[in-house]
C-alpha cells in the first residue's frame, strides 16, 4: 500500500510523531511524551528499512521516485527520489534519531515534549534534504531543519547558548540565501525548471559557473563546515545539549557536503574543476591545522567538534580528487564519523550527567570506576584516530590513496591526519581515563546503566561493522559514484 | 431605472458600504455606551454583506464604470476581498484593547469603514481623480483614527506628523499627476497608456511628472527617504490604530502603485524602474538596520515594515504581469504577517499595559507555549525562512528581479534580509530562551485566541500550500492588466 510513497513516509512519519508529541503539553505528560517520540522514531526507522532491502545497487537512476505538481505557479514539484549517495544518509539519520530519543530519556527534565518534538520533526526535514529532487523543495527543507536546532541549542543548551544559536543560524543562513538566488538564476538558465536533474544538465558559461560555484560553496561550506567558515560548530557544539551535539555532529555537517555531490559537481564542473586546488587547499588546512587546534583543546566537547572539522576536511578532500576512490572514501568517512562522532559526543554526555563538566583536567582515573565506560570510549578513541578495523580507518586510507594517485603532498599532508588525530583523540583519552583519580567527584561516578550500554553498543557494532566489512556500503555507493563521475568529467560550457 | 442600476452596478459593493457607514454613524448617536457592540456587529455585517456582493459580481474581465473613473476587474475583486477580511480581523483583535482604554466608541468603526471606502475606491480606480479621491478619504480617517485617543499627547504628536507629511505627499502626489496630464491630455490611466504608447516629444515634464508621483507613492508607501512619518506614527498611534494602518493600507496602497505605474505608466517603465531600485535599496537597507537598533516592537515593525515594503518594490519594478503578481503575492502575505504581528501586542496587552516592548515577550513560551508557538511561525515567516509563506514571497520577487537580469539586486536583497532575520530572531530568543518577565496569566477573551490561532497556523499552511494563493495573485493580475 505504502510501496510508492517510501520516501514521503520516511520524510512525514517523524514529523507526524512530533506534532504528536507536541500535543501531549507540558511535562506532567513528560513520560507519554516520551514514548510517543520513542515509538516516532523507532517508526521513523523501520519505514526507512525498506530503501535497503528494496534498494538496487546496479542502476545510478534515481530509486523510489515520487513527483507530484506543488507550485505551477513556478514549476516547483514534490519531487522525490534516492540514489547511492542519499540512501545511505537516511538511514543514518533515521537510525541516530532513535539513538537520540534514547539518549535524551533521563537526562532532559524540563519541556520534554518540546525537546523530543524538535528532534524529531528536524529528523523528518533533514530526510527531506537527501531526498529531494527539486531544488526548492531541497531549500524548503535545508532552511526548515534550522528552526528546530536553533531552538535546541537556544533552549536546552549551555551558558553561552543564546551567543551560539545566533552564530550558527545567520552563519547559516548567509550561505543558504546566496544558493537561492543561485538557483532562482538556475531556474531561468534552465528554461523555467527547478529540477536538480534538469540542472544537471544545464549549459552555463564560465563566469556563471565561477560565481555559483562561490555561492554553493559558501551554503555548503558553512555547513560542512569548512576552514575558515568553521568557527560556528565549536560555540554550537559547547552550548548544544548532548542530542543536539550528535545529530550537528552526525546529520547536519552531511548535509554540507551532500551538497557538494548533489550541486557543486554536477551542476558547475567545469568550475569545480577550475577551482578545485582551492577546495583542496581549505580542506588540507582543515585536516592539518585544525588537527593542532584541537590539541590544545581543554573542553572535551570543543576537541570533538575541530576533530569533526578535521574529518569533514577529509570528507571535502576526496570529493576533489575526482576518482571514485575518493568519493567513496569521503563517503564513507561521511558514514563512519556520523557513527563516531555521535558515539564520543554521548560518552562525553554520560560523562557530563554526572560530574557536569566537560574540562579534561576535572577527570582522570575514570577507568578505575567505570571499567564498561572505559572499554566503549576506548574502541570510539580508536575509531576516531583512524585504527585499522575500526570504520574511521576505511575512509580515511581510501582517501589517502586517492589523494596518492592525483598528487604526492596531498595524501602527505592529508597522512598528518594519521598522527594528529592519533594524538589529540588518544591524549584525551589517556588524561579522562587512565591515571589515578584526583577529583574526589570522580569516586562517586557510577558506571553506565542498560539504557547508555543499548546506546553505545549499537554505535560499537555500527563502528565495527564497517571496519571490518565496508563492501556493503560501498556496493551501494559505486554505480552512482561512477555515474556522478563521468557526469563531472563533461564540460557543461556553451 | 435599469440604466442607472446598469451605471452603479459595478460599484456595488463601495455603495453598500458608504450606505452602511451613514447607517452606523446614525444608530451610534442614538445608543449609549454600554450598547457599543451594535456598532461592532453591524461594522462586521457590512464587511460580510460587502463580501457577499463581490463574491456575487465577481468580474472574470475588466468592466469600466462611471464614464471611465471606475473599474471593476478581477484585480480589484480579489484585492477588495481581502481588504474586507483584513479589516474585519483588525475589528476582532481591537475590540478588547479598545475597550480597556475607552476607545471602544462608535466613531472607530465609522472611521475604520470609511477607510475601507478609501481603500475600494483606490483598488478600483482607473483615473487619477478617483484615485486621488480614494486616497485622500483613507488618509484623512487614519489622520483621525490616530488622534482618536486625545488625552495621549504622544498620539497626537503622532498624528499631527502623518497628516501634515501625508499632505505633503498629496501634494507632490498631485503635481505630479497634473504634469502627466500636461503631456497627455488626460487623467484617465486607459487614455495616459495609449497617448505615453504612441510616443511624445514631451520628454522632460513627462519625467518631472514620473519623479513627483514615484515620490508621492514612496511617501505613501514609506519606502526610505520618504519613511520618517512610519516609526512615529506606528509607535504613537494606539496599537489597534498601528494594526489598521500596518495591514490593510499596504493592499490598497500597491493597488495604488500597480495602477499608477503599471497600467497609466506602462511604457515608461525605463524611466522609474531605476527610482524604484534606489527606493527598494535604501528601504530594506534602512529598515532592517534601523530595527536592530528598536527596543520597542512596535517600532521595530515600523522599520521592518519599510523593509518589507522595499522588497514588494522589488516585485513592482521587474515591471512584467510576473512581477506585479509576486508583488501581490508579496503584500497579502505581509498584511497577514502584520496583523499576526501586532494582534499578538494587542492579545498580550491588558487595561493599563501595553506589551509593546521586547522584553515583554520574554519568556513567553512558558506563559503560553500556544501563543508563543505562533508568533514563531510569525516571526520565521518575516524572516523569509521556509516551511513559512514569507519564504514563498520573497522568493517570488526574487526570482521576478532575476528574470529582468538584476541578479546584483537579488543579492543585496538577500544580504538585507540576512540582516533582518536577526531581529526577527531576537524575539524568537526571548520568548523561548528567556525567563518571563511579567508571569501574570494572559488575559485575552477566546474570540481573538481563535483567530490568533488561524493567523498564525495561515501562515504555516499557505507555506506549506502556497500554491492557491499565488495562483489567484498571478490569475486576478493576468486577467486585469
Amino acid at each position: 500500500m505504502f510501496g510508492q510513497s517510501i520516501l514521503s513516509l520516511v520524510i512525514w512519519v517523524p514529523i507526524l510523531a512530533g506534532v504528536a508529541v507536541l500535543a501531549t503539553g507540558s511535562d506532567r505528560n513528560a513520560a507519554l511524551a516520551r514514548w510517543i517520540a520513542l515509538a516516532g522514531a523507532l517508526l521513523g526507522f523501520i519505514v526507512a528499512v525498506p530503501l535497503v532491502s528494496g534498494f538496487d545497487t546496479g542502476t545510478s537512476a534515481m530509486q523510489f521516485v515520487e513527483k507530484a505538481t506543488w507550485i505551477p505557479a513556478f514549476n516547483i514539484h514534490y519531487h522525490l527520489g534516492v540514489d547511492g549517495i542519499s540512501m545511505p544518509l537516511i538511514l543514518l539519520n533515521s537510525f541516530i534519531t532513535v539513538l537520540v530519543v534514547i539518549a535524551g530519556w533521563q537526562v532532559i527534565q524540563d519541556k520534554v515534549a518540546q525537546y523530543m518534538a524538535a528532534f524529531l520533526i528536524m529528523s523528518g526535514l533533514i530526510n527531506g534534504v537527501f531526498a529531494s529532487l527539486d531544488g526548492i523543495l531541497f531549500y524548503v527543507f535545508f532552511e526548515g531543519m534550522l528552526i528546530p536546532l536553533y531552538l535546541i541549542v537556544g533552549v536546552w543548551g549551555g551558558p553561552n547558548r543564546v551567543y551560539a544559536a545566533f552564530k550558527f543560524f545567520l552563519y547559516t543562513l548567509l550561505g543558504s540565501l546566496l544558493m537561492l538566488v543561485s538557483m532562482i538564476y538556475l531556474y531561468f538558465q534552465s528554461g523555467g525548471s527547478f529540477d536538480i536533474q534538469t540542472w544537471h544538465t544545464t549549459t552555463l558559461g564560465m563566469t556563471a559557473q565561477t560565481l555559483m560555484f562561490f555561492a554553493f560553496l559558501l551554503a555548503f561550506g558553512v555547513k560542512v563546515p569548512m576552514w575558515p567558515v568553521h568557527t560556528w560548530l565549536p560555540d554550537a557544539h559547547v552550548e548544544a545539549p548532548t542530542g543536539g551535539s550528535v545529530v550537528l555532529a552526525a546529520i547536519t555537517l552531511k548535509v554540507g557536503a551532500y551538497g557538494f555531490l548533489r550541486f557543486i559537481l554536477p551542476i558547475v564542473p567545469d568550475a569545480s574543476h577550475e577551482l578545485a586546488w582551492f577546495v583542496i587547499m581549505l580542506s588540507l588546512i582543515a585536516v592539518a591545522y585544525i588537527g593542532l587546534v584541537a590539541l590544545a583543546q581543554a573542553d572535551m566537547k570543543k576537541l570533538i567538534a575541530y576533530s569533526s572539522i578535521a574529518h569533514m576536511g577529509f570528507v571535502t578532500l576526496g570529493f576533489f580528487m575526482f576518482n571514485p576512490l575518493g568519493v567513496e572514501g569521503g563517503l564513507v568517512q561521511m558514514i563512519s564519523h556520523g557513527f563516531v562522532s555521535a558515539a564520543l559526543f554521548l560518552c562525553i554526555g554520560v560523562m557530563y550527567d554526572r560530574l557536569h563538566s566537560r574540562q579534561i583536567k576535572d577527570y582522570g582515573g575514570l577507568v578505575n570506576k567505570m571499567p564498561v565506560f572505559a572499554a566503549f570510549f576506548m574502541l570510539f578513541a580508536m575509531a576516531n584516530a583512524g585504527l585499522p578495523a575500526t570504520s574511521g580507518f576505511v575512509g580515511e586510507f581510501m582517501v589517502i590513496l586517492a589523494a596518492t594517485q592525483v598528487n604526492f603532498w596531498f595524501a602527505f599532508v592529508a597522512a598528518t591526519t594519521l598522527i594528529l588525530g592519533a594524538a589529540y583523540t588518544l591524549w584525551m583519552y589517556k588524561r579522562v581515563v587512565f591515571g589515578s583519580v584526583t577529583n574526589p567527584q570522580v569516586e562517586e561516578m557510577r558506571d553506565v546503566n542498560a539504557r547508555e550500554i543499548l546506546v553505545l553498543g549499537a554505535l560499537a557494532i555500527c563502528v565495527l561493522a564497517m571496519g571490518l566489512y565496508p563492501k556493503p556500503f560501498t556496493d551501494v555507493m559505486h554505480v552512482s559514484v561512477v555515474d556522478l563521475l563521468a557526469h563531472v568529467a563533461q564540460s557543461k560550457l556553451p | 431605472m435599469s440604466d442607472f442600476l446598469t451605471l452603479f452596478a459595478p460599484a456595488l459593493p463601495e455603495i453598500f458600504v458608504l450606505a452602511m457607514v451613514s447607517l452606523i454613524l446614525v444608530i451610534d448617536a442614538a445608543v449609549d455606551d454600554s450598547k457599543r457592540t451594535i456598532a461592532y456587529v453591524l461594522s462586521l455585517l457590512t464587511l460580510g454583506g460587502a463580501a457577499f456582493l463581490t463574491v456575487r459580481d465577481f468580474s472574470t474581465m475588466p468592466v469600466l464604470a462611471l464614464g471611465g473613473l471606475f473599474i471593476d476587474d478581477p484585480l480589484s475583486d480579489v484585492l477588495k476581498l481581502f481588504l474586507y477580511l483584513t479589516v474585519a480581523v483588525v475589528l476582532v483583535y481591537s475590540r478588547d484593547y479598545l475597550q480597556q482604554r475607552g476607545l471602544y466608541k462608535g466613531e472607530f468603526f465609522v472611521l475604520a469603514l470609511f477607510a475601507l471606502l478609501g481603500m475600494m475606491v483606490m483598488v478600483s480606480a482607473s483615473h487619477f481623480l478617483t484615485l486621488y479621491l480614494g486616497l485622500e478619504l483613507l488618509s484623512l480617517s487614519l489622520y483621525a483614527m490616530v488622534a482618536l485617543q486625545r488625552d495621549s499627547s504622544v498620539a497626537t504628536e503622532a498624528a499631527m506628523k502623518y497628516f501634515v507629511l501625508g499632505a505633503l505627499a498629496s501634494g507632490m502626489l498631485l503635481y505630479g499627476m497634473s504634469m502627466v496630464y500636461g503631456v497627455t491630455g488626460s487623467l484617465a490611466l486607459g487614455n495616459i497608456a495609449q497617448n505615453l504608447a504612441d510616443g511624445t516629444d514631451l520628454r522632460i515634464p513627462l519625467v518631472f511628472g514620473i519623479v513627483f508621483i514615484v515620490a508621492g507613492l514612496a511617501f505613501k508607501l514609506g519606502a526610505v527617504p520618504f519613511h520618517m512619518w512610519v516609526p512615529d506614527v506606528y509607535h504613537g498611534a494606539p496599537t489597534a490604530m498601528t494594526l489598521f494602518i500596518g495591514s490593510a493600507p499596504k493592499i490598497a496602497a500597491f493597488a495604488f502603485v500597480v495602477r499608477i505605474l503599471g497600467q497609466g505608466l506602462e511604457s515608461q517603465v525605463a524611466e522609474w524602474r531605476d527610482m524604484l531600485v534606489i527606493l527598494a535599496v535604501l528601504s530594506m537597507a534602512v529598515g532592517n538596520l534601523a530595527a536592530i537598533a528598536q527596543s520597542n516592537l512596535k517600532r521595530m515593525f515600523a522599520y521592518s515594515t519599510i523593509s518589507h515594503m522595499g522588497f514588494m518594490l522589488l516585485g513592482i519594478l521587474a515591471g512584467s504581469q510576473n512581477g506585479y503578481g509576486s508583488a501581490m503575492f508579496y503584500v497579502l502575505v505581509y498584511a497577514l504577517m502584520s496583523l499576526g504581528g501586532f494582534g499578538m501586542i494587542l492579545l498580550l496587552s491588558r487595561a493599563g499595559f501595553e506589551a509593546d516592548q521586547l522584553d515583554d515577550f520574554k519568556g513567553l513560551n512558558r506563559r503560553s507555549p500556544w501563543l508563543a508557538f505562533l508568533m514563531l511561525l510569525l516571526m520565521f515567516s518575516m524572516a523569509g525562512i521556509p516551511p513559512t509563506v514569507g519564504f514563498y514571497a520573497k522568493l517570488a520577487v526574487l526570482q521576478a528581479v532575476v528574470e529582468i537580469g538584476y541578479v546584483w539586486l537579488a543579492v543585496a536583497a538577500v544580504l538585507f534580509s540576512l540582516i533582518g532575520a536577526f531581529y526577527y530572531l531576537r524575539i524568537v530568543k526571548l520568548m523561548y530562551f528567556d525567563t518571563p518577565h511579567d508571569p501574570s496569566p494572559i488575559a485575552a477573551s477566546p474570540d481573538t485566541r481563535i483567530i490568533m490561532s488561524a493567523n498564525g497556523l495561515a501562515v504555516l499552511a499557505l507555506g506549506i500550500l502556497p500554491q492557491p494563493l499565488m495562483a489567484v495573485c498571478m490569475h486576478a493580475l493576468g486577467a486585469s492588466l
